[in-house]
């Protein structure tokens, strides 16, 4: 699967309390998660997202509770795609089991630039910053973790395992 | 890695033995079975959802699945009320043993101890970043997400990645006052919010050995704070007699070998460590509280899953007998559990707060996270014995929260700013 889109680029340590705040934790509609997405650290998300779907980050992606509550707002906000120099081990196994795409590439969370056009390979890992004609090779995730994602997210590789 | 050397820490063995075999190398992803499943009134509700799609229809086992509603609960609002009462009816329909509802129930990192629910050698998976409180019992604990929990409650399995592991050695004196809210501070403060991403901790040394089992809890609480999988104690006579009067239950203890690799060691010298405060907007900003004495602050919150046990109310009613919350702020005091509210009561620690001033709440997660009993408003500032000071973390985006331990809140209570017990007393 390849994505062609551009970028919202934030900082490093970017907790799961900004990206979906714990007042709305009393729901578990998407498109409401979705509507209050980073509305406490950047309120200009909601019209960025409309035409910028990638988001690239530094260190520490996810970092805090473990709330699902926030891959699921960023993916029901339309994003396509987090990159980050390296994520928070709860929100890496989240965002995974939801299907939302995560990578991890410090190089690519320094050098890429908000606003800049990427195309990414999501089953080679390739990043293309196209703006600056750019290659970024990434490593590939183990094969069970490309396993989970090839079906569609952790609750559909468990109903296929326990078919077998 | 080891490839001759088969030695192995106290994470590999605990995951090793959940997939019945003798070794798991460092890196390697395995599908392990788990003792504990954990859920909440907050990330139950999506995981009810995901478990139903996967059709078996049951639990894997309905005595280890436990379901505490505990974040927003007893019901801040109408949609709370909704969440509380969806889990409540998935317990009813599962017949799960361990649902603990409002009055019976705590903060379920202090309450699943209590009851001995956790024992060591335990692999437990709670939908709460905080599971990994019961590191503290020898246990490999961790959090995880609400799908992770539907696939552990339908199959009773789940992935991990065995993490490697950094051991941190604390020796000598603990000056006064000093418990393991600042050890841990002090320790996230040194290695940062992802010094241990990914990581297993493992606490040791002569000083750890003398802490408290209560203090214990804290330090593996904040595990999560510096990025860690688990935060594990060695076992000893106080995790023994700790678990003693609460379960019959045979269990099993792992210790790292001797020669067992560690990514890192790190030796700390306890008797340097003085009172901490983490300051926003990081857990990992830890300063020495003396140093911030002109900070001023509207709220004083002494509880959670971090600090909400008996060791923690002693020492703040130690402070605030017979002293008075100081009149430009409210303090809010929330004991964790139902057994640690009563056995307050008992030693008059709950008279003393009220005597001062402070109110006292039934068991809440609640302002931790900004959900209920003591949001803050635009501009106000609190000390607080919980885990996290993150942008809006206890209400609105332009408040902030200073972590510390129980003495440094009190003794705050009465100074209306950030100040030492030495300074009230």
């Amino acid at each position: 699967m390849k994505l062609k889109e551009k970028v919202i680029k934030y900082g490093d340590n970017i907790n799961t309390d900004v990206i979906i705040p714990a007042r709305y934790l009393n729901t578990i509609s998407e498109n409401e998660l979705a509507s209050h997405c980073f509305e406490d650290m950047d309120s200009g998300f909601k019209e960025k997202v409309k035409e910028r779907k990638i988001i690239v980050a530094g260190s520490n992606f996810g970092c805090g509770s473990s709330r699902e509550h926030a891959p699921l707002s960023i993916k029901a906000s339309g994003v396509k795609a987090v990159i980050a120099e390296s994520f928070a081990r709860i929100f890496f196994r989240n965002a995974i089991n939801i299907g939302l795409p995560v990578i991890v590439s410090d190089r690519a969370s320094s050098l890429i630039d908000d606003g800049d056009e990427l195309e990414i390979d999501l089953n080679s890992g390739e990043i293309k910053d196209v703006t600056k004609n750019k290659v970024f090779e990434v490593k590939p995730l183990p094969d069970f973790i490309q396993g989970i994602i090839k079906s569609g997210g952790y609750i559909n590789f468990t109903r296929e395992n326990i078919k077998k | 890695m080891n490839s001759k050397n088969k030695s192995q820490t106290i994470a590999q063995k605990i995951l090793a033995y959940h997939c019945s075999r003798d070794y798991v190398s460092e890196g390697e992803i395995i599908n392990a079975n788990v003792d504990i499943v954990l859920g909440n009134d907050i990330t139950l509700p999506l995981a009810i959802g995901e478990f139903d799609k996967i059709g078996t229809g049951e639990v894997f086992d309905r005595e280890k699945v436990v379901i505490v509603p505990d974040h927003f609960a007893p019901n801040k609002d109408i949609k709370s009320a909704w969440q509380c009462k969806f889990i409540r009816e998935f317990a009813r329909e599962q017949n799960i043993k361990n649902y603990f509802e409002v009055g019976k129930m705590g903060i379920e990192h202090a309450l699943l101890p209590e009851l001995g629910l956790v024992l060591p050698g335990n692999l437990v998976a709670g939908a709460d970043s905080h599971t990994c409180t019961y590191g503290a019992l020898n246990a490999a604990s961790t959090g995880v997400g609400s799908t992770d929990v539907a696939v552990a409650m339908a199959t009773g399995k789940l992935w991990f990645m065995v993490p490697r592991t950094i051991k941190f050695v604390y020796s000598g004196d603990l000056k006064q006052w000093i418990t393991g809210k600042d050890l841990i501070l002090y320790t996230i403060g040194l290695i940062g919010v992802d010094g241990a991403l990914y990581k297993s901790m493992e606490f040791s040394g002569p000083a750890v050995s003398k802490l408290s089992m209560d203090s214990r809890f804290t330090i593996s609480n904040m595990a999560i704070e510096a990025g860690g999988k688990f935060g594990i104690f060695e076992f000893d006579d106080k995790t023994e007699e700790f678990l003693k009067s609460r379960s019959d239950d045979n269990y099993k203890i792992f210790t790292s070998d001797p020669d067992a690799e560690y990514e890192k060691k790190y030796n700390i010298n306890c008797s340097d460590i003085e009172l901490q405060v983490a300051v926003p907007h990081l857990p990992s900003n830890a300063r020495n509280a003396r140093d911030l004495a002109d900070i001023r602050i509207d709220q004083v919150v002494i509880g959670s899953c971090t600090n909400g046990r008996i060791e923690d109310l002693r020492i703040a009613a130690e402070i605030l007998k017979n002293r008075k919350v100081n009149d430009n702020l409210r303090t809010i005091v929330i004991p964790a559990t139902q057994n640690i509210y009563l056995e307050a009561l008992k030693k008059g620690y709950i008279e003393i707060f009220i005597n001062s001033g402070c109110a006292v709440s039934t068991p809440t997660c609640g302002p931790c996270l900004g959900g209920h009993m003591g949001v803050l408003a635009e501009g106000e500032r609190a000390v607080s014995t919980t885990n996290r000071n993150f942008v809006g973390r206890m209400g609105h985006s332009k408040s902030e929260v200073y972590l510390s331990g129980p003495a440094v809140a009190a003794a705050s209570a009465i100074a209306g700013r950030v100040a030492t017990p030495e300074e009230v007393i």
